[in-house]
């Protein structure tokens, strides 16, 4: 009877730790399948809108917070490029948006625009690299940018113009707004790797997090 | 002796019903397939052997045997017919389910093995080992 007790009492302890042992192994290889992505606010760094660079099972997800008119995101654009280089394949890209300045509203409609022309990241280049010229603080001459518009190979301007009208764009402005305050973000860039921000700012840090992120 | 093997009969029977339930919670629950309403008929009859059978066991009392009998065939009679479905021996307009998840989708298949097919080879093995209790038992009356 207490052997009997006993064996009733071990195999009922069995089955319970089992099942969530087996539901805790289960979780874990739903996450490395799924990545990123199956976090559960992965959403609030990632909305279906943004735009990407890399692949979608990318092992390291790496979310900028940007601000077109901001010399500092422009500064950084070449060393985020350079990463994407250095790390190809590994990381995922995914631009969000926080205007800050007195144009960034319109230029990010615009380059948002783009994406219907599928010349969003040319755009970006340019727009990045014209920066000094248009979206200088003293003077922002946001028209200008037209001009240099005419760089990006294929781009149908008349239709950009028509298309930045879309009140989609301002919805999607408002989203990354939204979510860059429920992330505390303060500034731009702001970066996050697989959903941990960058504390301390600088591109060897950002590095080290991306590496940190790779290994494990 | 004898006792003590009716005890493990009914201990088994025990520990399937226990593994099914727990199986099913883990389909449900944990890789959350939503039960279909065939599978929640057989959930109905699975569940409550978990704790008769437990009864029966301390002191054991051969009498779970009438108690259970019953959820057992039920519960084996609708894991005959979802497999029936599943296998599409019978069109899925022949059943009783209506809106949600349909009973013919196939969520678990490994070759053979699928979560209505588990279902049936828990009753069944069940279904035989309380048939074997009762005989047991009834020998055990006529020695007596």
């Amino acid at each position: 009877m207490k052997n009997q007790k006993l064996v009733v009492g071990v195999v009922a302890t069995l089955v319970l730790v089992g099942f969530f042992a087996a539901a805790f192994f289960y979780n874990q290889s739903q996450n490395e399948k799924y990545g990123f992505l199956a976090q559960e606010n992965a959403e609030t760094f990632v909305r279906p809108h943004s735009p990407t660079l890399g692949p979608k099972d990318a092992k390291v997800y790496l979310v900028e917070y940007l601000d077109p008119e901001c010399e500092s995101c422009r500064m950084f654009y070449p060393l985020v490029k350079q990463i994407m280089k250095d790390f190809e394949g590994k990381v995922r890209l995914v631009i969000r948006y926080v205007p800050y300045h007195g144009n960034s509203k319109f230029v990010i409609a615009l380059l948002e625009a783009t994406k219907k022309q599928d010349r969003y990241w040319q755009t970006l280049e340019v727009v990045f690299r014209t920066q000094p010229e248009w979206g200088s603080h003293h003077n922002p001459q946001p028209e200008k940018l037209w001009g240099f518009l005419t760089e990006v190979d294929g781009l149908d301007l008349s239709k950009l113009k028509e298309d930045m009208k879309d009140p989609a764009l301002q919805e999607i402005i408002k989203i990354d707004m939204k979510d860059a305050q429920t992330l505390a973000v303060r500034g731009t860039p702001s970066f996050f790797v697989n959903g941990k921000k960058l504390e301390q700012f600088g591109i060897e840090p950002l590095r080290a997090l991306i590496r940190s992120e790779l290994a494990k | 002796m004898q006792n003590q093997k009716s005890w493990y009969l009914l201990f088994s029977c025990w520990l399937v019903a226990l593994v099914s339930m727990a199986g099913s919670l883990f389909f449900s629950d944990v890789m959350e397939f939503p039960p279909c309403s065939m599978c929640w008929y057989q959930r109905i009859a699975m569940y409550p052997l978990v704790f008769i059978f437990l009864g029966g066991l301390f002191p054991l009392d051969t009498s779970v045997i009438k108690f259970s009998f019953p959820l057992v065939i039920v519960g084996w009679l609708f894991a005959t017919w979802h497999n029936l479905l599943h296998y599409e021996i019978v069109p899925e307009t022949a059943t009783p389910c209506r809106e949600g998840v349909s009973c013919s989708t196939v969520y678990l298949d490994y070759g053979f093995i699928t979560i209505p097919f588990l279902s049936w080879v828990a009753f069944s093995m069940i279904a035989v080992m309380l048939f074997l209790l009762y005989k047991e038992n009834k020998n055990n009356k006529e020695v007596l």
